[in-house]
């Protein structure tokens, strides 16, 4: 990490979703600023982000933050030493904006540009704390929109071990949480429930998919609830939903914690770390920590802040494509179903 | 004073430099490629071949909507940044105005028109009277026939102009005959966006002292999202 003689600081951008977020990130490992305006309550009345109302509150609030973003690092523009955005995976009119707008200040401040990947950002949130952490390591990512077993095996260098073959893991959280009337976003509304009632209520069923060990499915899990609901009414039973909430998600957590655990074994990896909004679950966090404990796999889990959107995160992961010498054009253009490590190669 | 121009409302992708007294530089592109990869391709391009400084720009003009939603928010978020890094004030030329400056010092009626989908155009009514425009009808988005009733009452030769023109030519034509107003389809040079006209309405707005800074800047969509409107009709609003 100490091969350049200067500080390096990244201007990181990231709005591919319902978060308009900068900060700036000093050698990749220490947080200068990290400000991030939620428009989560603009959301909430529709029950899930609206793309078009998602980038237009992106387009009024996207300069105000990043201006705060160097102000509170103390740094000018013209200190940055190169701009980075995130370019996928998301929603694509979100993401324009803070290409584009990226793009701008790059081009007119004469710094370099390194477009990020999203999910690439949030497993990279894991080196913001840890500074002993480095690859290899195998990262659990759950988030709204993405469920993945990613193996780091150096910087900038991922592959996928294990995907959901339907609904991401925040996907079941939100639509169970709808279900017993707790509305959006549903992750944290149902990790607080959940405290309340007994995980082993109810039996939901938990999915293994037999030709591929590693990958995930919760539709059937949301099935299970809903059908569960359904057959309560039916026959009248008082649903006790603090009950509903702590064993759906107890049957998220199980899967998530096995099948990395397991990934982790056999490919012999003794790192693990976890990434994305169901990352803050405070529930999975702790059960992790068990099974890590278990198997002596050192557990790794950014802070809540981190495991959100943020721009830190892409800060972070810029920076290691900044010193392997990736760099844009100007032509950078969103992709909204960018794939993990299909970047191309520096 | 120097200002550099973008217009990326519709179709079209257009980059201009001006001056007061004349264009140093105009880019314009109406061929089907995202504006996200060619916005700035442009301006490099011009910046290069004109030996541009952009420190020397006084302001950042753009046509500021209404469009198509995604493309002015391409634009937007490009002036927007420029303007940040380069601390220079944002123009915001409303599209339609943009668009009739194409035909600048016409003393006839100018009805500019974008398809706007849902069976509606986004046009206005402009003149100009000793050499300056005159608003006859504020940007609206409306269906074309409420357009054509309003363009022939006024007695003149109607020019019209825009992407809507080939979508809606042959009720154009239909309304113009039966009122018996005279009119035309601007030729192929002046008929869609073009930042050089969008940069001599900006002129006008610089004058006036009407600029925004980037911060504050943001397109005029002149319709708010389907979400938005589905809500409304529900009887509720938007949080803020």
């Amino acid at each position: 990490m100490e091969q350049t003689e200067k500080d390096v600081l990244i201007l990181a951008i990231e709005t591919s979703c319902d978060e308009t977020a900068a900060a700036v990130v000093k050698n990749g490992r220490e947080i200068l600023s990290n400000v991030i305006y939620t428009q989560i309550k603009l959301h909430t009345v529709f029950g899930g982000v609206v793309p078009e109302i998602a980038s237009r509150k992106h387009i009024e609030k996207i300069n105000p933050v990043i201006e705060e973003a160097l102000s509170q690092a103390g740094v000018t523009l013209e200190e940055i030493d190169a701009v980075a955005v995130t370019y996928g995976p998301g929603l694509v009119g979100a993401l324009l904006v803070g290409v584009a707008e990226a793009k701008a200040i790059a081009y007119a401040a004469g710094k370099p540009l390194i477009g990020v990947h999203h999910i690439e950002g949030h497993i990279s949130a894991n080196y913001i704390e840890h500074k002993e952490l480095t690859p290899p390591f195998l990262c659990m990512v759950a988030s709204g929109g993405h469920s993945h077993l990613v193996l780091v095996k150096d910087y900038g260098e991922y592959e996928i071990v294990g995907r959901t073959r339907d609904d991401a893991a925040g996907e079941a959280f939100d639509k169970v949480a709808r279900a017993i009337g707790l509305g959006y976003p549903g992750g944290p509304k149902i990790d607080k429930l959940a405290r309340e009632g007994d995980k082993t209520a109810i039996s939901f069923p938990r999915a293994k998919i037999t030709d591929a060990p590693d990958d995930f499915s919760f539709s059937g899990l949301k099935s299970a609830v809903l059908n569960y609901l359904n057959q309560c009414e039916m026959k009248g039973i008082e649903v006790n939903k603090a009950d509903v909430a702590a064993s759906f998600q107890q049957s998220v957590i199980d899967v998530l914690t096995e099948h990395t655990a397991a990934a982790a074994r056999r490919l012999g990896i003794d790192k693990v770390a976890i990434a994305g909004g169901v990352a803050s679950n405070s529930s999975l966090r702790e059960q992790m920590e068990e099974v890590c404990r278990k198997y002596h796999l050192t557990f790794y889990h950014p802070s809540p802040v981190y495991c959100t959107d943020n721009a830190a995160m892409i800060g972070v992961a810029g920076y290691y494509e900044y010193i392997r010498g990736v760099r844009d054009g100007w032509d950078l253009n969103a992709v909204p179903n960018l794939k993990i490590g299909e970047r191309r190669k520096a | 004073m120097k200002i550099l121009v973008f217009d990326s409302s519709g179709l079209v992708a257009s980059v201009a430099v001006l001056t007061e007294e004349q264009m140093i530089a105009e880019y314009t592109v109406n061929y089907k490629k995202t504006h996200s990869q060619t916005l700035l391709p442009m301006l490099d391009e011009v910046a290069k071949m004109t030996e541009l400084d952009l420190h020397d720009i006084d302001a950042i003009a753009i046509a500021a909507g209404p469009g198509s939603f995604t493309g002015l928010r391409i634009g937007s978020a490009t002036a927007k940044g420029l303007g940040l890094a380069l601390k220079k004030p944002i123009v915001a030329v409303p599209t339609l105005e943009g668009l009739a400056c194409n035909l600048y010092g016409c003393e006839d009626i100018l009805c500019p028109m974008m398809d706007a989908r849902r069976k509606q155009v986004y046009t206005g009514l402009y003149t100009f009277a000793d050499g300056q425009m005159q608003v006859l009808k504020e940007q609206t988005a409306c269906p074309v026939e409420e357009i054509l009733q309003q363009a022939g009452n006024f007695g003149k030769k109607v020019h019209f102009l825009g992407d809507g023109v080939p979508v809606y030519r042959s009720v154009i034509e239909e309304v113009m005959q039966k009122t018996g107003t005279p009119y035309v389809f601007a030729p192929a040079h002046m008929s869609r966006q073009r930042a050089g006209a969008v940069g001599i309405r900006a002129f006008e707005y610089l004058r006036a002292g009407k600029t925004e800074t980037a911060a504050e800047h943001a397109p005029v969509y002149l319709r708010k999202s389907q979400a938005e409107r589905e809500l409304l009709a529900k009887g509720k609003t938007l949080a803020q």
